[in-house]
């Protein structure tokens, strides 16, 4: 067996035993401004090739974690390591990563060919070379022939092309997205989404993006940190953070949920008895909790079964008949506010899209009904 | 529609007032008197002759060029010195170090240029603030004299230019996004490159507008060179002025003032052409 040089660019080892290195690593990660600690701790690793998301609120610190990986801001602590090499202490320019900025940053000075052509010409690749790469990328992006116009003549869409054009032809090891679908209307957003997703499997580099959009995070990545107040709540899969948060915050943030703090009358191992502060009786479920422990409870919309007669809805461990308050319609995305008859809570329930409940009117009285795993319950860090 | 018709009128009256009764007609006279010859008193004929005068007379020319160059180089210095102090008011100071900064350039213009200039000559005289610091330091001997000097008239010229030069490079700078320029370095450019290739051509018609006022207002002055300026530092202007209130010359005087005029528009428009921008964009987005 020959032994093979750091730099040699042969296939990659997927079939090895011990796990690849990960294209981009952080371990213990901090940054401080003064007091303030913007990222706290953060671990995480990024496999080759995988599309990787940072969700959070605005000032959770996402913007802090990518501003440190592109190397505009040094960390307090921590390592970051892109290829197994630490890049503390590396400028910018001399990174294997580069960033498609919010709102794109493109050179308004030069054209879309001078414009992807930069980084090359500050590698100094010959005229002849940049141009033939220039028009690759082009293609790839499904933009050709548009090198001569100004960038001032692009639509949202083919902008945002072009800026993760100009950073895909210099083949780095890690590209950024800070937020880039934020500045495009709705429609266009959705189709740049799956637009995005193809354009990463297209080029096969490791995306780390992030954003306070879970509808983007959920639909393109293979993975999702859940960012708040500077730390990581959970990493995950999608469908992870969507069925089995760990955490109230995760719970709260990733998809709808009602949500509700109450206190646990009697613990049976995970299944919980738990009265809401308005006096709703509930069985939920939740991991490390004990009787007269305070928690929140959190339902998501879309579980809630509905039921014209209490009949529908016997077998789940929840159920009430509830009043009819108002009516949301949404499309697909249609809800009703119901009452409870008894503790006066109101429930926010999707509505199925059968025509069943078609004639639904406000004050109607229907029943509804969920399972106690369908309620999941967290230790309220407020109390 | 009448009434908004006459508001038009209204509003567009002193601007017609100002550019008539003060630009156009006034040059308009001057051009007339320009062209003219005294043939005896009160007797005046058409004539060239005050042009011709100015193309033979080398004193005149050597002046006149000597005023262009001098202008262009206060221009040049001019902007050396702002573009640092404007990138960083406009880039790197912050809220309200940033304001203060802005202020700071903008302080000395509240006394008068004449009380300004009396200032410079405190400091360079002979029996001057520097003159003394140097002699008590030890590292001159004598009184040394820094005034009326080419040098201090440049120091003058830059100094009384230099707001005109800050405010439409800060401007311009500050309508460049910071993420452009760390798109600069993220993508492997460094600190000249991006200088180079970035910010000066985003800055460039704040500086070909601060360039064009600093120049007109250089070719322009009287009083810095007439102060600060020695025997050997004859300024155009001055020429000017002693054609039309010692030698009571006006005719001469009229057509020096055209030739001055023509030759700020002459170098302003080369200045516009080579850098390749209008002077439309250039006023617009500068100021």
């Amino acid at each position: 067996m020959t032994i093979r040089g750091p730099g040699y660019p042969g296939p990659r080892p997927a079939l090895k035993a011990e796990p690849m290195t990960p294209d981009l690593e952080c371990r213990g990660l901090t940054k401080r401004f003064g007091d303030v600690v913007a990222v706290e701790n953060v671990n995480f690793g990024v496999p080759p090739g995988s599309f990787f998301s940072i969700l959070g609120p605005s000032g959770c610190g996402k913007t802090t974690i990518m501003r440190m990986i592109a190397g505009f801001l040094e960390p307090t602590a921590g390592e970051i390591l892109i290829k197994g090499r630490s890049v503390v202490g590396v400028p910018p320019n001399k990174r294997p990563v580069n960033m498609v900025f919010q709102h794109l940053a493109l050179f308004p000075m030069m054209n879309v060919a001078e414009n992807i052509g930069y980084g090359l010409r500050r590698q100094g690749v010959a005229k002849s070379e940049i141009s033939r790469r220039v028009g690759k990328v082009l293609e790839r992006i499904h933009l050709p022939g548009v090198g001569g116009r100004k960038i001032s003549e692009l639509s949202g869409g083919q902008r945002q092309r072009i800026a993760i054009a100009r950073c895909m032809v210099l083949e780095p090891d890690v590209l950024l997205l800070d937020e880039p679908l934020g500045a495009l209307d709705l429609k266009l957003r959705e189709s740049m989404k799956i637009e995005l997703k193809a354009l990463q499997a297209e080029f096969d580099t490791t995306f780390v993006y992030i954003t306070h959009d879970q509808g983007e995070a959920l639909v393109m990545s293979d993975a999702v940190a859940v960012m708040n107040d500077g730390r990581f709540e959970q990493v995950g899969s999608a469908r992870d953070l969507y069925y089995r948060p760990a955490t109230a915050f995760v719970a709260g943030f990733v998809g709808e949920a009602n949500r509700w703090k109450g206190k646990i009358v009697e613990a049976k191992g995970e299944a919980l008895r738990v009265t809401t502060d308005h006096g709703l009786d509930l069985s939920a479920s939740g991991s490390g909790l004990k009787q007269g422990d305070h928690v929140e409870i959190f339902v998501r919309p879309e579980t809630i079964r509905i039921a014209h007669d209490a009949e529908g809805v016997a077998r789940d461990a929840n159920n009430m008949s509830v009043e009819v308050s108002s009516l949301l319609f949404n499309g697909a995305n249609s809800r009703i506010l119901v009452r409870d008859t008894k503790s006066g809570e109101e429930i926010d329930v999707a509505l199925p899209q059968s025509k069943e409940f078609l004639s639904l009117e406000k004050g109607a009285e229907i029943h509804i009904g969920w399972g106690h795993d369908q309620a999941l319950a967290f230790a309220d860090a407020g109390r | 529609m009448t009434a908004n018709r006459i508001g038009f009128y209204l509003l567009l009256a002193p601007l017609v007032l100002w550019l008539g009764l003060l630009i156009i007609l006034p040059h308009i006279d001057m051009a007339l008197v320009s062209f003219r010859a005294r043939v005896g008193p009160r007797q005046y004929e058409a004539s060239l002759n005050n042009y011709a005068v100015f193309a033979t007379e080398p004193l005149y020319l050597f002046t006149f060029l000597r005023t262009a160059v001098m202008s262009l180089l206060a221009t040049i210095i001019t902007l050396l010195i702002a573009f640092p102090v404007s990138y960083y008011i406009a880039k790197v100071a912050k809220g309200r170090r940033q304001a203060v900064l802005f202020l700071l350039c903008l302080i000395p213009f509240w006394v008068s240029e004449l009380v300004r200039t009396f200032g410079w000559i405190i400091l360079l005289r002979e029996t001057g603030v520097i003159s003394g610091l140097l002699q008590s330091l030890g590292l001159a001997d004598q009184p040394v004299e820094m005034l009326y000097n080419d040098a201090a008239m440049m120091l003058g010229l830059v100094y009384t230019s230099m707001l005109f030069m800050v405010v439409p490079l800060t401007t311009t700078l500050e309508s460049l996004d910071d993420a452009v320029i760390e798109a600069g370095y993220d993508l492997g450019g460094s600190a000249t490159s991006v200088l180079r290739e970035i910010v000066i051509p985003h800055a460039m018609p704040g500086i070909v507008s601060g360039c064009i006022v600093v120049f007109m207002l250089s070719l322009g002055n009287y009083l810095t060179p007439t102060m600060l300026g020695g025997k050997d530092s004859l300024w155009f202007t001055q020429l000017i002025y002693s054609q039309f209130i010692v030698r009571f010359n006006w005719e001469l005087g009229a057509a020096f003032g055209f030739c001055l005029l023509f030759a700020s528009s002459f170098i302003v428009w080369a200045m516009l052409r080579l850098t390749g921008q209008t002077l439309e964009r250039t006023m617009g987005e500068g100021a």
